[in-house]
């Protein structure tokens, strides 16, 4: 169990009416391994993690997670689509963050980070509120327990996110260009968190970015989408300094000119 | 002849009294219908699957594209014929309830549909439950903002409860009518009604108003 991959995608294919979006995806993530999605818009990384955290159904293949099937369970001996409830159990170790942070307007970020605890894990009121306090308190805002969403600024709302999905304890985190709607001066603040949630706890990351040189400084490994498939993938400094598929190269030489 | 004489102003005030109560009793009830139940459509409409959903929109269009007073005679008139005898009162405001249950649902429909998406997704990505994600966050970001929409139809509701009297239950507008039929003098009774609804919409406009401004501060939506 201890080698086979955190998450695997198997021959998984997504379409949207005649549209194929993503095509025989293949990709193994191993545990606590982080792992940059890159390539240009429209080429499938969203639907990627937005298949994971189930937010999708995908018409066929298979994605695994920490061992056993995501999108199928056994049934009566044989492989069948999931369920509710098997979606619930397995979803339970994977949490995201989107990049219009989604924060409940009508919750503090305290608020924010308890609901699910409480309502879903089941802890009381006071363990959720200790471990909300904390995970505040590692994303930095400490101080900013009792505000609503609308007051605080995009890179404190991002963390308070981040601190949200974490407040859950999943194996996997998804981050979806989460620093794209922010003001420049704040997408530190936010990578900054990322750095130290690689550093600190035991987490399997799958991040789309922009943030090149984030992604070269962070990742494990690059995964270059062009098309619905994996055109390249390959350490950062392979796929940065060298790389071998001629999209890749236009890609990067695009994006690096854009500053 | 007077136009105005206070006597008949007297005379028909503790008449019209019980009629008075009667409207208000029947508004506050087919509207407490109305609210539970248009929003109980409104959810299937959302979360059913394609056949469901389809079905609740067209019964919800089906009430709105009949009349009331028809909808009213339907339950309280062709029922018995095939033995079901619904007391006037049940059926009057059964079929309030029912009928602005149907255009209440398409206001809370308007609410649910303003929610981001991402709200929704959220709430997935934590793993609460759909009761959950309904009850604690789709519903307080969806319900606040169409509060004026849902108090249209609470007077909307009010100014049609004289069809009740068409399945003879003396509401007010009916009594000012029988008082002046009986005394050959109309202008002051129906005066008196009409003053009432007139008092009765602006004093529930004003509550109306009030509700939605407590809501949205209460839910941190404004
Ligand atoms: N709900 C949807 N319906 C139809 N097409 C969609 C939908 N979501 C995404 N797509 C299409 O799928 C493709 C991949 O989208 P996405 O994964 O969001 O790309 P990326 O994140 O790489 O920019 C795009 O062509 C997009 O238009
Ligand atoms: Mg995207």
């Amino acid at each position: 169990m201890s080698d086979a991959p955190m998450v695997r995608f198997e021959n998984v294919t997504k379409r949207y009416g005649s549209l194929t979006v993503l095509d025989e995806l293949n990709l193994d993530i191993a545990a606590n391994e982080k792992v940059s999605i890159i390539g240009p818009s429209g080429s499938g990384k969203t639907t990627v993690l937005r298949m994971l955290m189930t937010l999708e159904r995908i018409n066929e293949g298979v994605i695994w997670v920490d061992g056993e099937p995501l999108t199928h369970e056994q049934r009566n001996g044989r492989m069948a689509p999931a369920g509710d409830r098997h979606l619930r159990r397995v979803r339970g170790k994977i949490g995201m963050v989107f990049q219009h942070f989604n924060l409940f307007p009508h919750m503090t970020a305290l608020a924010n980070c308890m609901e699910a605890p409480v309502s879903v894990l089941g802890l009381s009121k006071q363990e959720a509120e200790a471990r909300a306090a904390e995970l505040l308190d590692m994303v930095g805002l400490a101080d900013k327990k009792g505000h609503y969403p609308i007051q605080l600024s995009g890179g404190q709302k991002q963390r308070v996110a981040i601190a949200r999905a974490l407040a859950m304890r999943p194996k996997v985190m998804l981050f979806d260009e989460v620093t794209s709607a922010l003001d420049p001066e704040l997408v530190g603040e936010v990578l900054n968190v990322i750095r130290k949630l690689g550093a600190e706890h035991n987490l399997t990351m799958l991040m789309v970015t922009h943030q090149m040189g984030f992604a070269r400084e962070f990742s494990d490994r690059v995964c270059f989408f062009y098309g619905g498939r994996i055109a390249e993938q390959g350490p950062p400094d392979k796929l940065f300094n060298d790389p071998e598929n001629e999209r890749t190269r236009q890609f990067l030489s695009a994006v690096l000119e854009a500053g | 002849m007077n136009i105005w004489d206070w006597f008949y102003v007297q005379e028909a005030l503790p008449y019209l009294y019980r009629g008075a109560v009667v409207t208000v009793q029947a508004t506050l009830l087919g509207f407490a219908i109305a609210l539970v139940l248009g929003l109980v459509f409104a959810i299937i409409r959302h979360a059913g699957g394609p056949l469901v959903s389809r079905a609740m929109a067209e019964t919800v269009e089906f009430i709105r594209s009949t009349p009331l007073l028809l909808q009213v005679f339907f339950v309280y008139f062709v029922g018995p014929q095939f033995g079901i005898v619904i007391p006037a009162w049940i059926a009057g405001i059964g079929v309030l309830g029912i009928h602005y249950a149907a255009y209440c649902s398409e206001v809370y429909r308007a609410g649910i549909e303003a929610v981001d998406e991402g709200q929704w997704e959220a709430s997935t990505a934590l793993n609460l439950s759909p009761l959950r994600t309904w009850r604690v966050i789709i519903l307080p970001q969806a319900i606040p903002p169409v509060v004026p929409g849902l108090g249209n139809y609470f007077i909307g509701m009010f100014k049609d409860t004289p069809i009740l009297a068409a399945i003879a239950i003396l509401e007010m507008l009916q009594r000012a009518k029988n008082f002046g039929a009986e005394n050959y003098r109309y202008i002051e009774a129906i005066t008196m009604a009409g003053i009432f609804y007139l008092v009765f919409s602006l004093v529930a406009s004003a509550i109306v108003q009030a509700v939605g401004y407590w809501l949205n501060r209460r839910y941190h939506l404004t």
